[in-house]
């Protein structure tokens, strides 16, 4: 299948999203679509999808002018769009999640469940995919319900496939069986557009690359004449010389230390934190990582083990304890447990911090304000007011407001989990650069990430998990991707 | 970047989509009176409206705190049992001879330790509040029964204290209407200014994110069901100072008119939005409504039928609003 978007215009209200966008996808090739959050990368594909109309422009497919009127219609012609906000629905079973609404069906109109195994079965098997079909969808990873997601995709035989941000939760292993899928439908003539954050995936798997800046697109060209750096550049308007800022880190003394830290997910865990330094935590989607830090703040509970703060062992048996002791954790799913979406960004911040604005019992809402619109101004929260609504804000924004409330407790010590997921470069690089400032002012960090070169870069010390065990410690001098994926995948 | 008037625009618009938010139901409200006073002018006449106050004071109490609960995305079903048990116990130990502002005060309390059972099971025991509150109203609805047996509790004696609480006057207003008003700014202070009130919305705006940061969200819904059950038992003493008796069957039913009166004051039944001046404004509804009814000599029958529709229609507006 061949398309063609020529002149596209698309304005929700007054806010024009896309300003004369154009886009040509061949058959068989994998295309990547750059752009920082907010240039109109979704909003392209969902106007090709039909899910929103065009103000102005054309859509050729396979030269004939088409226009679909909903996803549904494009799915039909061979169009699929697998989603950044994924479709699950928690409470159903992972196969009936992958029929909803397509369930193939037997006399007397009952579903068909023997034949939903047989073709679910196929998928997973070329996806590698070890999911009991009887899970409740809830219940998986984010990784695993990415997967069930793909897997739903291929099912439908499209002849194009757009992924928005598909390994933005998938473990490495994972992220390399998509991508030999990705080249197999490559190989049947599946044209595929790959929009996503992450540089090395898209220099490493696509044909093409086309950037969008501010509702336009602003180049195409094949992946072997074009560079990171060029491709940086012109997706920000402006130089990044780095992806990370230099950090000059001068550890101090030990902060944070557990021992024996033993759990549900994990058991025997003991390291420790010093103060100026950020130690990154490597391993596997499900290797334990998260469950460890929920741990720590008081989320889940801990089996046997010490957790020692300043040379102190406390009990920390919920979340209240944690921030008490000076402890922040950032989350890995932002909006489903970082932020009250429908807040203010003010009543966000302020969140975890509301005592001690009112000392007698009211708020004051002067002091408030002012805490607040200091804390928007470090961390440069692009918006016009402290009232706008969370909800609205972009994804490296949303982050940096959850950020935001953390510093707003004077943290001495800062879990983040997965801190730039879903988040662009420019406001990546912003959210490095402020760690290196947290960390030069004492505070200590434990950064758990999935994406390697950010551990390799961020981080002054390394820790892989595998299978909820320290597999092993590796200092930044000697760590690579090798390293640390053999680590991470059982090995010596 | 937008030009300025665009983002002028949008700010001019935002600022009528909230106007009309908040003032919808107050719109609503205008509207009813007018219609009710055009219809039969004594209406207004100001017997007629201190009467109004002192009818609506005792489901004012109720969805006062029934908005908090809401506000958390829970329900509370037994406000009515509440309501109807600690009047028994309170109107018991006034005959038994205890003084009856003492009885009171005390009466209230346990309607408070009430609304904490709700709390603790919805918390501790990771109950639906629906299923909780369902099954603690019709425990304590059994109670006053079996305290009562089935009978109403007279003789409650001639205290002047205790008499002016549900028929008095205070500077020529129904002591019930202060107690609802001087009711309605504290907690309107509590909601709104305090940390309490913001983690109240941050609980039902997203729990998971409110525990995480720091809330002691158990501790939060506890007081919440406990004050909604002080609420309920204070209305409750309003109601055993009117009638001079309490009533096993009392407060049968008042849970819907609160719940109504919330919804109709324009907050979420999905939590973390709405405001207590929208319920004033809800319970202000029903209040007319029932009254200019009245006056307007329509039977009880069409009565609840139009109320019905009236929270049809006012429910139907606010999703077109919002959408």
């Amino acid at each position: 299948m061949h398309i063609t978007m020529q002149g596209i215009y698309k304005a929700f209200g007054t806010n024009q999203v896309l300003t004369g966008v154009d886009f040509e996808l061949k058959e068989g090739e994998v295309h990547a679509l750059m752009g920082e959050n907010g240039a109109g990368k979704s909003t392209m594909m969902n106007v090709l999808t039909g899910l929103h109309s065009l103000d102005q422009g054309q859509i050729f497919v396979d030269g004939k002018e088409t226009y679909f009127k909903n996803p549904k219609e494009a799915e039909q012609a061979g169009i699929t769009f697998i989603h950044q906000e994924l479709n699950i629905w928690p409470e159903m079973s992972v196969l009936d999640n992958m029929f909803i609404g397509k369930e193939p069906k037997k006399a007397f109109g009952l579903v068909d469940s023997a034949k939903m195994k047989r073709l679910a079965e196929e998928q997973f098997k070329r996806l590698d995919v070890s999911l009991p079909f009887d899970k409740e969808a809830g219940s998986c990873s984010v990784g695993e319900q990415q997967m069930i997601e793909i897997a739903k995709a291929l099912m439908t035989k499209a002849k194009v496939i757009i992924m928005d941000e598909p390994t933005a939760a998938l473990t490495e292993r994972e992220i390399q069986k998509l991508f030999e899928v990705i080249a197999s439908l490559k190989k049947e003539g599946v044209s595929i557009v790959y929009i996503s954050h992450r540089m090395e995936e898209i220099f490493a798997i696509c044909d093409r690359i086309t950037v969008m800046r501010d509702g336009k697109t602003v180049d195409t060209k094949p992946i072997p004449e074009t560079s990171f750096e060029v491709v940086v550049r012109k997706m920000v308007g402006r130089e990044l010389k780095d992806r990370f800022p230099k950090r000059n880190s001068k550890p101090g003394e030990i902060v944070l230390e557990v021992k024996n830290l033993t759990g549900k997910a994990f058991r025997d865990v003991s390291f420790s934190v010093c103060s100026g330094e950020i130690v990154g935590v490597s391993g596997l989607m499900g290797a334990g990582r998260t469950e460890i830090m929920r741990g720590i703040f008081g989320l889940d509970s801990i089996e046997s083990g010490d957790v020692i703060l300043n040379g102190e062992k406390v009990t920390i048996k919920n979340a209240n304890q944690a921030v008490n002791h000076g402890i922040g954790f950032i989350t890995e799913d932002r909006k489903d447990e970082g932020l009250v979406l429908d807040f203010s960004i003010k009543d966000n911040i302020a969140l975890p911090s509301l005592y001690s604005f009112a000392p007698k019992g009211i708020i004051k809402e002067k002091d408030e304000k002012e805490f607040v619109d200091m804390l928007i101004k470090r961390l440069t929260v692009k918006t016009e007011s402290a009232e706008t609504r969370v909800g609205d804000l972009s994804g490296g924004n949303q982050q940096k407001v959850v950020i935001a409330k953390w510093i707003g407790i004077g943290p001495k010590v800062l879990i983040l989990d997965e801190p730039t997921r879903g988040v662009d470069v420019g406001a990546k690089r912003e959210i490095y650069q402020l760690m290196n400032e947290l960390t030069d002012r004492g505070v200590a960090i434990i950064m758990v990430s999935s994406e390697l070169p950010e551990v390799l870069g961020m981080s002054d010390r390394i820790l892989v998990v595998h299978e909820g065990k320290i597999a092993g410690e590796l200092p930044k001098e000697t760590a690579t991707q090798e390293n640390i994926m053999t680590l991470a995948t059982g090995g010596q | 970047m937008k030009a300025n008037s665009e983002v002028l625009q949008e700010k001019k618009g935002n600022l009528l989509q909230s106007v009309t938010q908040k003032l919808g139901p107050f719109l609503g409200l205008l509207i009813l009176v007018i219609f009710v006073s055009v219809m039969n002018p004594s209406f207004l006449e100001p017997l007629n409206i201190l009467n109004l106050l002192r009818q609506v004071s005792i489901n004012a109490l109720i969805a006062f705190g029934m908005t908090f609960v809401i506000l958390t995305g829970g329900i509370d079903l037994s406000v009515g049992a509440i309501l109807a048990l600690s009047s028994a116990l309170t109107a018991g130990m006034i005959v038994s001879g205890i003084d009856p502002m003492l009885a009171i005060l005390i009466g209230a309390l346990l309607g408070a330790i009430f609304g904490a059972v709700n709390g603790l099971l919805i918390t501790k025991g990771k109950m639906a509040p629906f299923i909780a509150t369902l099954a603690t109203m019709t425990l304590f609805r059994g109670l006053t029964l079996v305290y009562t047996e089935g009978n109403p509790i007279t003789g409650l004696g001639d205290n002047i204290l205790f008499q002016l609480f549900g028929r008095g006057y205070f500077l020529g207003i129904p002591v019930p209407a202060v107690t609802m008003i001087v009711t309605f700014i504290v907690l309107y202070i509590l909601l709104h200014k305090t940390p309490f009130g913001r983690q109240t919305y941050a609980i039902g705006g997203n729990e998971k994110a409110a525990l995480i940061s720091g809330i002691k969200v158990p501790r939060v819904k506890v007081l919440i069901y406990s004050l909604s059950g002080f609420l309920a038992a204070l209305a409750g003493a309003i109601l055993t100072s009117r009638l001079n008796s309490a009533q096993p069957t009392a407060g049968e039913s008042y849970e819907l008119d609160a719940i109504a009166a919330v919804v109709l004051g324009g907050t979420s039944l999905s939590g973390g939005k709405g405001r207590i001046f929208g319920t004033m404004i809800g319970v202000l509804i029903i209040g007319v409504l029932n009254n200019g009814l009245n006056l307007l000599g329509v039977s009880s029958f069409y009565q609840q039928v139009v109320k019905g529709i009236v929270i049809i229609i006012a429910v139907l507006l606010d999703r077109k609003k919002s959408a």
